[in-house]
């Protein structure tokens, strides 16, 4: 096990670090930040000074050996747009879409598990072309139009839900409910799918013919067996999640770091995007670490 | 004359294994057979639709800005309103189909050959060569498409060829991964065996003998994928990093209409509605397609066609 973890953290970082000189790089050519942070008629001593002050003046590669040292010694460097350490930028931001995130992917799980097991049970009824209609136009739409309409009809029309901004817990409904959908249409249909072949199985016609109840077939003897494809699909959804729902909360104005990743990029302030992508990397490196745990505990046949 | 009509005759009737049994199964399906309807639509929309309507898309009519849907004293091409400057929606979602279906096809087409290239090698061969393509797919794989694709796209400029390339780029891992897991275990069959025992080439044996195998697990994927680009072509244009003004996608117009959402709502409706219609025709034609093209499912549609 400590081998796989060793194994899997160094395909991490290497992963990482191929990103973090990618973005450093492709950021420096976009043009001078002076240019953008200080006044058109800023003198050019003030400009010479923000230079200095920020480092732009050494060459690109220095400025790269210096921030390389400093993230070794934990520093990331100060967002130039709000004069805060980036890493206190981020993990502001970052607990925001933890939460979001988190709440997500628990409703979805449980919605997706109970109501796919069901629609695998009548496969072919009713309960199941419903279900499965669902899903894929679940699956099908754009998130950016569902939460505008939802907007249009709640909060303008209807007047029930805030349209945008945090506070209060019905803040946090429209947001979770958008981010739901599409994750709820993919992960239903993969566990619609599993439990089909779960429950099609030779255990569980033997489970039927001892005359165990339906409740029990469904959710303790076929479930635990289809559980490995299902938790493959929520973890590669989750790990989207972790680094922002980037359109959701840009249209709901929720401070959570897909915007504040948007909005640093839009307003080249690298520092904070880089410490974001490395917050945000350790956060999915972490989820994929407990997925594979997941794996070994659903299935003792997994080793590592 | 005769000869003539004697020709389509055979190749029709070589085909009724084929080509005509996929019909008669899509015939029977009967969502699937909207679904691609739907799209034989679109597809015609896309090809045809700026060269038809491209001046009524784009001439400005400011006594008819934001005019209501379902409203006919326009004339027809305002049956879904008008947007800000007064054009007719109905023709500009008729117009943006082309740059929408572009850059999803262009990125799914790419994808599809580049990732699926890289799988066969990676699958096929042992060599140290197919580690580093691994390795690659992995740390693409490791960060998110939509934000990579941000990230570059503001760094380049956004233009139809660039978001292509980027998009094509975060989908090649899906195309490599399956590939070459599919190749894994292709390669092991005894056909392939006898193959390689009768001296036939590497070349021959993937192209003819293994590739053909994979290609509908492919095509599924990739009909799939499809109505992902879109969606994240979509979210990109939304965003204001994708496809920009006074080019159309259906993502830029949805968020265009965006500002005058509580007086005019038909502005962004209907778009998206364009956009989710689409992708979900997709998922339709790929769930169809996962069973019609697997030999091992194949009797559920055929079953449900005998009984009608």
């Amino acid at each position: 096990m400590r081998h796989f973890i060793g194994k899997r953290a160094f395909a991490s970082a290497l992963s990482l670090i191929g990103l973090i000189v990618l973005v450093f790089f492709l950021s420096r050519l976009t043009g001078d930040p002076t240019a953008l942070f200080l006044p058109l008629d800023a003198s050019l001593e003030s400009r010479e000074r923000f230079r200095e002050l920020h480092g732009l003046n050494d060459p690109i590669i220095v400025q790269f050996g210096h921030y390389v040292w400093d993230v070794l010694n934990l520093d990331f460097g100060d967002s130039i747009r709000k004069a805060r350490p980036a890493l206190e930028v981020v993990l502001s931001a970052f607990q925001w879409t933890l939460i979001l995130a988190l709440t997500t992917v628990f409703l979805v799980t449980v919605a997706a598990i109970i109501i796919g097991s069901l629609a695998a049970f009548y496969a072919g009824g009713v309960f199941d072309r419903i279900a499965t209609f669902l899903s894929l136009i679940g699956a099908s739409a754009p998130d950016f139009w569902i939460a505008i309409v939802a907007i249009v009809l709640f909060s303008v029309n209807l007047g029930w839900l805030p349209t945008s901004g945090t506070g209060t817990i019905w803040h946090w409904v429209m947001p979770i409910a958008v981010l739901f959908i599409r994750p709820f249409g993919l992960a239903l249909q993969v566990v619609r799918g599993s439990m089909i072949t779960a429950l099609s199985s030779a255990y569980v016609k033997t489970a039927r013919a001892k005359g165990v109840k339906a409740s029990p077939i469904i959710f303790v003897h076929a479930l635990r067996n289809a559980l490995l494809p299902v938790i493959t699909v929520i973890g590669d959804l989750a790990a989207g999640m972790l680094n922002g729902a980037v359109v959701v909360e840009t249209i709901f104005g929720f401070p959570g770091v897909g915007k504040l990743m948007i909005d640093s990029i839009l307003q080249r302030d690298f520092t904070v995007v880089l410490a974001a992508i490395m917050v945000s990397a350790m956060a999915i490196f972490l989820m994929n670490l407990l997925i594979d745990i997941a794996y070994s505990v659903l299935d003792p046949r997994i080793r590592y | 004359m005769t000869d003539t009509d004697q020709i389509p005759d055979k190749a029709l009737e070589k085909e009724p294994n084929a080509f005509a049994q996929m019909m008669r199964m899509l015939w029977h399906d009967k969502v699937a057979l909207v679904a691609v309807i739907f799209l034989i639509i679109v597809a015609f929309c896309a090809i045809f639709g700026p060269w038809l309507l491209d001046a009524a898309a784009t001439k400005q009519n400011l006594r008819g800005r934001n005019s209501p849907p379902f409203d006919m004293a326009k004339g027809w091409l305002f049956v879904l309103g008008g947007d800000a400057l007064g054009r007719p929606l109905f023709a500009r979602i008729i117009v943006a189909a082309s740059n929408t279906i572009m850059v999803a096809t262009g990125a799914v087409l790419c994808s599809m050959v580049i990732g699926s290239t890289l799988g066969l090698i990676a699958g096929y061969t042992k060599t140290r060569a197919s580690q580093i393509i691994l390795r690659l797919a992995d740390v693409i794989m490791s960060f998110p498409s939509l934000l990579l694709a941000v990230i570059v796209l503001y760094m380049l400029s956004p233009s139809v060829t660039n978001i292509i390339i980027v998009l094509a780029i975060t989908r090649i891992p899906i195309y490599l991964r399956t590939t070459r897991a599919e190749v894994l275990e292709i390669r092991e069959r005894m056909f392939v065996q006898a193959a390689r025992v009768m001296g036939a080439s590497d070349m021959r044996i993937i192209f003819r003998h293994i590739l053909p195998v994979v290609f509908p697990t492919l095509l599924t994927i990739a009909t799939l994928d499809f109505a992902f680009v879109m969606l994240a072509e979509s979210a990109l244009s939304f965003l204001g990093i994708g496809i920009q003004p006074p080019e159309i996608t259906w993502g830029l117009m949805v968020s265009q209409g965006r500002p005058y959402l509580t007086n005019a709502w038909w502005l962004s409706f209907w778009p998206g509605l364009a956009i989710i219609l689409t992708t979900l025709s997709l998922n339709l034609v790929s769930n169809w397609m996962r069973i019609a093209l697997d030999p091992v499912q194949r009797w559920r549609l055929e079953i449900k066609g005998k009984k009608q």
